[in-house]
């Protein structure tokens, strides 16, 4: 029996011919990437060696600029950390930074074939370049710097073959919806896209899905390599590297086939993330406090693109906040450009620096009692962006912008007509 | 043997509801008042030291926030879940919670039962019920961790990090 792409990644950085289902794969790691929570006094600790430093990553991404006098502590912890054992890429607040996910991608850091680790739960997005990535918390990557290993649980996959391509306003944000509607959770499981129709969806697109493998609580969400990843990561990073694809008679727990054609925009309701999907139509009409878009998942070039298109020449409804923040100050800079912020502010949005910020209820952006929002971010657990009363819906960024502008939940698709 | 009182909580219980998202740059102590405060406000002064959460699936999803340790300091000696979120798991192992799955526990247990959990035979009995579930082993090495105290006095031991000033 052939292997799954996990497997074989797995196999190759333990140096085994192969590993299964039930086992413990101990592997080496290619890149650990630290964020400012890694650096929370209570986790880290004075760290007497670097397996190599050449392998670190230091993004600062949660509480950006520092928000309070912890966040900029955690800063301040990383900066020295990392001018201690002469880490390079430090991606320190101004320039280069953003959310650890999206810095990842754009510096092409995620090698195909290669195992990376961050301490958060969203790294799974370095799945999208045909890397084996997970989040393992503070201590076990404490345990990665230190020793450059790392242990896995290797679960059984689950293969989803792509067709087709997305009707006009359907973006990865409906597609991931669609899947957490219909199959739920993937609890000690791997994902595997592929198929067709991968070809139709863009490296912003499979960053979106790949990121929200966390929700489905996934433990690798895994990219075949194409031709278009293998260009975006060449272009990023000098460095050789050997992509994986599935052995023919790899074995999947299950395989499910999906018509990019056939998704629709979705809408999750209130208070968690999988299994809450229904049709726009269900919910529109339902009054908005506030419209967020950003997050490791939604703070795309493409996701602000498309914002921009929706509210072009409109304005945000009195009484809705609309927040949009980019998940990098590349980005950022390059939405500039294209004219695609100026758009933004000129309907009413605030557009913030680079930061996790709203996402997790940080800071820019924190709900109310009982207000209601929709977001084009990670989570709308109870809780997860402010007051615990308050109303999360989440959706794609195109249904969050014209929601903006409409004051209540409404679906874009006039603008895509 | 472990003997231990029984709280019981569904499926889905995610980690922004161990350990809400206000509270992350606050100290440990704080952050353990702070379990389940939105889904179920004042069980930190029900809990009782050594007690059990008996859940459904997918424990812990969410973030990779030390939502382990939160649960482990408000007193819990045990986690027993239908699947337990890898993330979670990773955590619960490295912070010292003894966590495990057990598939058909939440049928087989209601909010303040006993519940006696052997490790050498990998069982979780139901005295009221008489029901004797099997729990999925956990490996060896990972084991010795999570009971150990978890991965900081390993990482001490091995001279990777500094012990706490
Ligand atoms: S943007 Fe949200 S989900 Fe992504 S890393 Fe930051 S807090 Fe986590």
């Amino acid at each position: 029996m052939g292997m799954t792409m996990t497997e074989k990644i797995l196999a190759r950085a333990g140096g085994k011919k192969r590993v299964s289902p039930g086992e413990i794969a101990v592997v080496e790691v290619e890149t650990a990437v630290l964020i400012d929570l890694s650096f929370l006094p209570e986790g880290w600790r004075e760290v007497l060696k670097v397996y190599d430093p050449e392998k670190v990553v230091i993004v600062f991404d949660h509480l950006v600029p520092a928000a309070s006098v912890q966040a900029a502590s955690c800063h301040k912890t990383g900066r020295e950390f990392a001018r201690k054992f002469g880490i390079s890429r430090l991606h320190d607040v101004g320039l280069d930074q953003g959310i650890s996910h999206a810095v990842v991608a754009e510096r092409g850091y995620a090698l195909p074939g290669t195992v990376l680790v961050n301490s958060d739960s969203h790294t799974c997005a370095a799945g999208a370049f045909n890397c084996a990535a997970r989040g393992v918390g503070a201590p076990d990557l404490l345990w990665a710097i230190t020793t450059g290993t790392a242990w896995f649980r290797v679960g059984e996959t689950i293969r989803y073959d792509f067709t087709g391509s997305f009707s006009p306003g359907v973006t990865a944000k409906d597609l991931f919806l669609a899947i957490a509607g219909t199959y739920g959770a993937h609890v000690n499981q791997n994902i595997e896209y592929g198929g067709p129709g991968l070809k139709a969806l863009s490296i912003d697109a499979r960053r979106t899905l790949a990121t929200m493998g966390a929700e489905f609580s996934a433990e690798f969400t895994i990219f075949e390599a194409d031709e278009i990843l293998i260009e975006y990561v060449r272009a990023r990073n000098e460095k050789p590297f050997e992509p994986v694809s599935p052995d023919l008679d790899a074995s999947y727990k299950e395989r499910r086939a999906i018509d990019l054609g056939a998704i629709l925009p979705l809408v999750a309701l209130p208070d968690a993330v999988v299994n809450q999907s229904v049709p726009v139509s269900a919910v529109a009409g339902t009054r908005i406090d506030q419209a967020f878009i950003g997050s490791c998942a939604n703070g795309t070039l493409e996701d602000l693109e498309i914002a921009a298109r929706v509210v072009k020449g409109k304005k945000v409804a009195r009484g809705t906040r609309f927040i949009v923040t980019p998940s990098t100050q590349a980005i950022y800079r390059a939405a500039l450009k294209a004219g695609h912020v100026e758009t933004l502010l000129e309907a009413g949005a605030l557009v913030t620096p680079a930061t996790c910020g709203a996402c997790v209820g940080g800071h820019m952006g924190v709900l109310g009692p009982g207000e209601v929002c929709i977001t084009a971010s990670t989570r709308n657990f109870k809780g997860r962006m402010g007051d615990p009363s308050a109303k999360i819906f989440m959706a794609s960024p195109a249904t969050v912008a014209a929601s903006a502008i409409a004051g209540k939940i409404a679906a874009a698709e006039e603008v895509f007509a | 043997m472990i003997a231990a009182r029984v709280w019981k909580f569904g499926d889905n219980i995610n980690t922004d509801l161990i350990l809400p998202g206000p509270y992350l740059y606050r100290s440990p102590e704080e952050q353990a008042r702070a379990v389940f405060e939105a889904n179920r406000p004042g069980w930190v002064d029900q809990v009782k030291k050594g007690d059990a959460i008996v859940a459904g699936f997918n424990f812990g999803m969410g973030s990779s926030r030390p939502a382990a340790r939160s649960l482990k300091n408000c007193g819990v000696g045990f986690l027993v879940a239908e699947t337990i979120n890898g993330l979670f798991f990773r955590n619960s192992v490295n912070f010292g919670l003894l966590a495990l799955e057990c598939p058909g526990v939440a049928a087989a247990f209601e909010e303040g039962d006993k519940a006696l959990l052997s490790l050498s035979e990998w069982t979780l009995k139901n005295p009221r019920n008489g029901l004797v579930l099997a729990v999925s082993p956990v490996a060896a090495e990972l084991l010795a961790i999570m009971q150990g105290g978890g991965i900081y006095p390993l990482m001490e031991e091995k001279g990777l990090i500094a012990p706490r000033s």
